[in-house]
């Protein structure tokens, strides 16, 4: 058969993941240093993971509600109103999803129309253009500039405005800058969309980890903005629960509803064992976030010095776990640089291109590693720069 | 500041310069306090952790629990340091409970221990009664597990 005629157009001409070679490479060392993981290095704690095998030994393992648990959606009403002073209502707004990921696609699929436009800033996570592609959509891009340490400029949103925009995706804090908008820049990105109909799909699944002492602000506590935002978030990365895949979209009733539709009809419903955990995790995970970001913030600092050392200049990102510095210097581009850096020193980072055109010049380098980690990654890539 | 003793009861290596950036102070600030911390006896040590069960060298452990007639004026104290004087004698606590003092002792063979006891503690005058028990394995001490933690299993990069 030719499966050239038979699959999805659209998805054979979606590109390549950007980090396909550098997994090859690596692939064949045994020995990698890696800064090159977006997923968080603590075990999740002890008691969220005993409190899913106490269910197990139950055998509390059947279906849940589609929309997720009611018990599990009433907490995460009461975690999002006392972290983020955010209102919503369990029944009708909340809808517990396969991560965060599933949100967003069902959320793009619940919303677009081909032809719409859905604008993705970058440098950002790789899959909301290609969902939106998916979907029938054209992916608007804008390339976040390290002048305005890549945050979104309402001078930047307007440009990408037309008339087809259906959805604004807001990474923030974002993977892979560290970037992080703060209540004013909200505020300026509201004033551009309240009045229109475009739906703001705010990515915010690093709300946790910010390093700032203002906390993280949604985008939905800005006056106006809640009905027309899509909040995405999850457990993977606030409780370093990547691998039992949860997560929740908030939004208006009609929103949650038909997403509920969809992921009634692709998934039934998210994990059981799953859900349990995040309950426990939401009720008594709060210090264990804390102590997690203590450590990050530790770690934040050591990297960003080390790196700006090396010449390797970086701002200061405020939240997530990466920092993502310039390799200008060197002259080379993000993907030579780490080509080169994996073959003669086996260190793994990510190149900025990975994650959109605005990415180039830049690395992505995570910083969920111990420190001892980072010590000796660092003086790795320190003989390579001497020795280029 | 006590984020400075966090940092370094986890880990030793660190210098007084990687604190710094840890913690945005400066270094002069980091190397004032752990002077001040060691000058009060709150930094009392660093040590590094042995799993001697894992050498071929001879190795047992027990712990003992000790009643003691306290003295007058001078309460435990003084019955403890006359413990903890002993080489052998690794730790010693005041516990409350169904017995007063909690001690830690290495040794090569069990006889070696078991002998220590019969003949060095038990005797003592404040000594009511003691009760051995010989440590069979360790899984985890002072915050470390003895058991190789997991490789890291995450990819080697990953978006």
């Amino acid at each position: 058969m030719n499966f050239t005629n038979i699959l999805n157009r659209t998805l054979a001409g979606l590109p390549p993941s950007g980090i396909r070679r550098l997994f090859d490479i690596a692939a064949t060392m045994d020995d990698v240093i890696s800064l090159g993981i977006g997923e968080p290095d603590f075990p999740t704690p002890w008691h969220i993971r005993n409190a899913a095998i106490h269910t197990l030994e139950k055998s509390r393992t059947k279906y849940t509600a589609n929309a997720g648990m009611a018990e599990l959606r009433c907490e995460i009403a009461s975690y999002l109103k006392r972290r983020f002073g955010l209102a919503y209502d369990p029944g009708r707004q909340i809808l517990v999803t396969v991560g965060g990921s599933e949100a967003i696609d069902i959320a793009m699929r619940a919303l677009i129309e081909p032809g719409d436009e859905v604008i993705v800033p970058t440098p950002s996570f790789v899959c909301y253009g290609p969902l939106a592609e998916l979907c029938g959509a054209k992916a608007v891009n804008i390339q976040l500039r390290p002048e305005d340490d890549f945050r979104l400029t309402p001078k930047l949103l307007r440009n990408a405005i037309t008339d087809k925009t259906k959805i604004l995706v807001l990474p923030f804090p974002n993977n892979p800058t560290g970037s992080v908008m703060g209540r004013s820049d909200l505020e300026a990105i509201a004033d551009v969309l309240r009045g229109t109909d475009i739906i703001v799909l705010s990515d915010e699944i690093y709300a946790e980890l910010t390093y700032t002492d203002e906390r993280h602000v949604s985008i939905a506590s800005i006056p106006g903005m809640k009905e027309r935002t899509v909040l995405v978030s999850g457990f993977s990365k606030a409780y370093s629960m990547t691998g039992w895949r949860l997560g929740y979209a908030c939004a208006e009733p009609e929103v949650i509803s038909a997403m509920t539709k969809l992921h009634q009809y692709a998934i039934m419903c998210a994990p059981t064992t799953s859900q349990f955990a995040a309950i426990e995790a939401l009720r008594n995970g709060d210090d264990d976030i804390a102590e997690m970001r203590s450590e990050y913030n530790y770690r934040r600092r050591f990297t960003v010095h080390g790196f700006n050392k090396l010449g390797l200049s970086c701002f200061e990102p405020l939240g997530a776990f990466y920092c993502f510095p310039s390799v200008r210097p060197t002259g080379m581009t993000s993907d030579d640089f780490c080509g080169s850096l994996l073959e003669k020193e086996h260190v793994a980072l990510v190149p900025g291109t990975a994650f959109g055109a605005g990415g180039e010049g830049f690395v992505r380098v995570s910083y969920a590693y111990s420190i001892d980690h980072i010590k000796k990654a660092l003086s790795s890539i320190e003989h390579f720069l001497n020795n280029i | 500041m006590h984020r400075i003793l966090e940092l370094l009861e986890k880990n030793n290596s660190l210098t007084a310069a990687d604190i710094a950036v840890m913690l945005d102070m400066s270094e002069d600030e980091v190397n004032a306090a752990i002077e001040q911390f060691k000058k009060e006896g709150v930094i009392i040590g660093s040590k590094i952790l042995v799993d001697w069960q894992k050498t071929t060298r001879e190795y047992v452990s027990a712990l003992i629990e000790v009643k003691v007639t306290p003295q007058f004026g001078k309460g435990f104290d003084q019955i403890a340091e006359r413990f903890y004087q002993y080489e052998q004698v690794k730790t010693v606590y005041l516990m409350s409970g169904t017995y007063d003092l909690l001690l830690l002792i290495e040794g090569r063979t069990l006889n070696e221990v078991a002998l220590f006891v019969a003949e060095q503690l038990a005797p003592m005058d404040t000594v009511i009664s003691t009760a051995t028990h010989f440590v069979l394995k360790k899984y985890k001490q002072d915050g470390v597990m003895f058991e190789k933690p997991q490789e890291d299993e995450r990819l080697v990069v990953m978006v």
